[in-house]
């Protein structure tokens, strides 16, 4: 059986799916529970021809819920247990990864985003974000990571791993149907050659020891009889969230220093969005970028500096303004004015940023 | 005269929890006490992560000196079979009601059975939602008056009970254990519970017993009555006895 799943660094063309299985070998994923829905079929199909040659399991469970509560317990038994799905699948996952949010359990769960409501499309689009970051009856006690690529995937999905144990938070993947299909090259690498660490997983339940005699039995529960009990847990949630964001909290400028505009997009969007300063640079406007990599916690402090001194922000999403939400939120109290542009599951070319933008000009 | 102390206790019962939380008259004490001997006996307390469900079970959450898990509603299933499937040696127990086994989680319940998932579940069936006060289960008799059925079942518009352990015995390969237990004979329950769990621990596959519980609370019933429903009404529908043993003789 071979040691390592990847030596050293390889460069590779690779489909965001096959990147993310190839992430969660190198970060030492023990086990994946899934359950088939498009497009996240490969991130399985690469997995489980992969994990038995490095002692790795799985399980096709009969739905989603199963995939998402399966997980919780492979979390529980101490292992790093993932799973991955997509629109009506993000749906019936929200159920265990509330219970996870109540029980501090880091679950890994990579969203390759469908097009939506309902079925929809499987391809191109951004109208999961609500969903995977306040998704269920919680209160956003997550951490979600938007991916832009390839190269985000493989890095992600190995950080989620680590910051998921670190902070005991579930945690999220973000990215879509166009980054879980298309091909790009990225280069996969052994964290430990780039110093990259992963917190180690431990268990909850049967650690050594005879409960009650040795130690204290672990009793988990999600369930309280008194409003001033629940307050109090969700009390000690909010304040180790609140505590974890700074150390999680991440964000992308590009040309922002002196940028009279400034563009605001996500995940997939934001390549149009980077595609669009260079072409809007070269022809002498000055604009500029910014992006969320993390939704949650969202970079409100960042986000807030480049509006301040922007003198208009256009923000740009696959979706009917959910990441606007997210961001008028952060930015109550900015004057700056906001245009936008909503192509709710459809692609968003660098074209036509451009164009809209040179409107604001 | 010193007091009398109390009937002797498993010891697997975590004191500091006692007295419990459910209803006087209530069943699951005596399953619970069923499983915590059959733990006992096996000398198992340090390999058994316990999940319970929501519904009245959920009350066993710190019941136990065991690692415990309260899940969400019928899906104790999928976390013990995540648990088990993650860590082999773990000996993973689903506890459960009827409408958690039967309705809401009836597919985990389905599907686990299906791929002889090696853990084991114990469905306590007291013909109706306790916890929620008292509304129709799949496991609710015909004519029985429920608050969502205030006439009686109506098998008509509402079905038959559901026959759990025979379901899961025409399912499941032959490395299953299967039974229908009652409170109404402990002894032949724990033996029953005891089996159950040495077929996980011998790795041979699922293995799933319902017993047959007592609600006198939402039965609305005095002592005798709730006897006589346990043991002349549901007697009539769900059959006592193991349903399938891996390569022994049935008991009942």
């Amino acid at each position: 059986m071979a040691q390592k799943p990847i030596e050293g660094e390889k460069k590779v063309f690779m489909t965001g799916n096959e990147a993310v299985a190839w992430a969660a070998l190198a970060a030492g994923a023990d086990i994946m529970y899934g359950y088939p829905i498009t497009p996240q079929n490969e991130i399985m199909h690469y997995w489980t021809r992969l994990a038995p040659k490095y002692g790795r399991k799985f399980l096709q469970t009969e739905d989603e819920i199963s995939a998402g509560f399966t997980a919780v317990g492979g979390v529980l038994a101490g292992r790093r247990a993932f799973t991955a799905t997509a629109g009506p699948g993000n749906i019936l996952m929200q159920e265990s990864m509330c219970m996870a949010e109540m029980m501090r359990l880091p679950t890994v769960l990579v969203v390759t985003q469908r097009g939506g409501p309902s079925t929809a499309t499987v391809i191109y689009s951004q109208q999961e974000v609500t969903m995977t970051c306040y998704g269920g009856n919680g209160e956003g006690f997550r951490i979600v990571y938007s991916t832009a690529g390839q190269q985000d995937l493989f890095d992600y999905t190995l950080k989620a791993f680590d910051v998921a144990w670190k902070y005991r938070f579930p945690t999220f993947v973000l990215g879509d149907g166009y980054q879980a299909k298309m091909r790009e090259p990225l280069v996969i690498y052994d964290p430990e050659v780039r110093g990259v660490t992963i917190t180690p997983s431990e268990p909850y339940m049967a650690k050594s020891g005879k409960p009650g005699v040795d130690r204290p039995p672990t009793h988990l529960r999600n369930t309280y009889n008194m409003e001033e009990e629940l307050l109090a847990a969700v009390n000690e949630l909010a304040n180790a969230y609140a505590q974890m964001a700074p150390q999680v909290v991440e964000s992308q400028e590009f040309e922002t220093e002196d940028a009279e505009v400034v563009i605001l997009a996500h995940g997939v969007v934001s390549r149009a969005a980077q595609g669009a300063v260079k072409v809007l640079r070269s022809q002498g406007y000055r604009v500029g970028h910014f992006r969320p990599i993390t939704l949650r916690p969202f970079p409100d402090e960042a986000i807030k500096r480049v509006a301040e001194k922007s003198r208009r922000l256009f923000l740009v999403e696959s979706s009917q303004a959910q990441f606007r939400k997210l961001v008028t939120d952060s930015l109550y109290g900015v004057s700056t004015p906001l245009t936008s542009y909503l192509k709710p599951g459809e692609g968003i070319t660098v074209d036509e940023v451009v164009a809209e933008v040179k409107k604001l000009f | 005269m010193a007091v009398q102390p109390q009937p002797q206790m498993p010891k697997v019962w975590r004191t500091e929890t006692k007295p419990h939380k459910f209803c006087p008259g209530c069943g699951h004490p005596l399953v619970l006490k069923a499983i915590g001997e059959a733990i006992e006996e096996l000398v198992i307390e340090e390999r058994v992560v316990f999940g319970c469900d929501i519904g009245c079970s959920l009350l066993a959450w710190d019941f136990f000196n065991l690692d415990s898990i309260q899940t969400h509603h019928g899906r104790t299933t999928p976390v013990i079979t995540g648990v088990k499937r993650a860590n082999p040696d773990i000996i993973g127990i689903a506890y459960m009601g009827d409408g958690g086994g039967y309705a809401i989680g009836s597919q985990h319940l389905v599907n686990a059975a299906t791929r002889n998932e090696k853990i084991t579940v114990f469905l306590v069936n007291n013909t109706q939602y306790g916890m929620t006060g008292g509304q129709m289960a799949p496991t609710t008799l015909p004519g029985q008056k429920t608050e969502t059925s205030p006439y009686g079942r109506d098998p008509e518009t509402t079905g038959y009970p559901t026959l759990g352990p025979e379901m899961i015995a025409a399912i499941t390969g032959p490395n299953a254990y299967v039974a229908r237990g009652t409170v109404s004979n402990l002894r032949q329950l724990k033996r029953m519970v005891k089996r159950a769990l040495e077929n996980q621990m011998e790795g041979r596959g699922f293995s799933f017993v319902e017993a047959l519980s007592l609600c006198p609370t939402n039965w609305g019933t005095n002592a005798e009555e709730t006897w006589h429903w346990l043991e002349e009404d549901m007697a009539k529908y769900f059959k006592v006895g193991e349903l399938k043993v891996p390569g022994e003789a049935k008991e009942g």
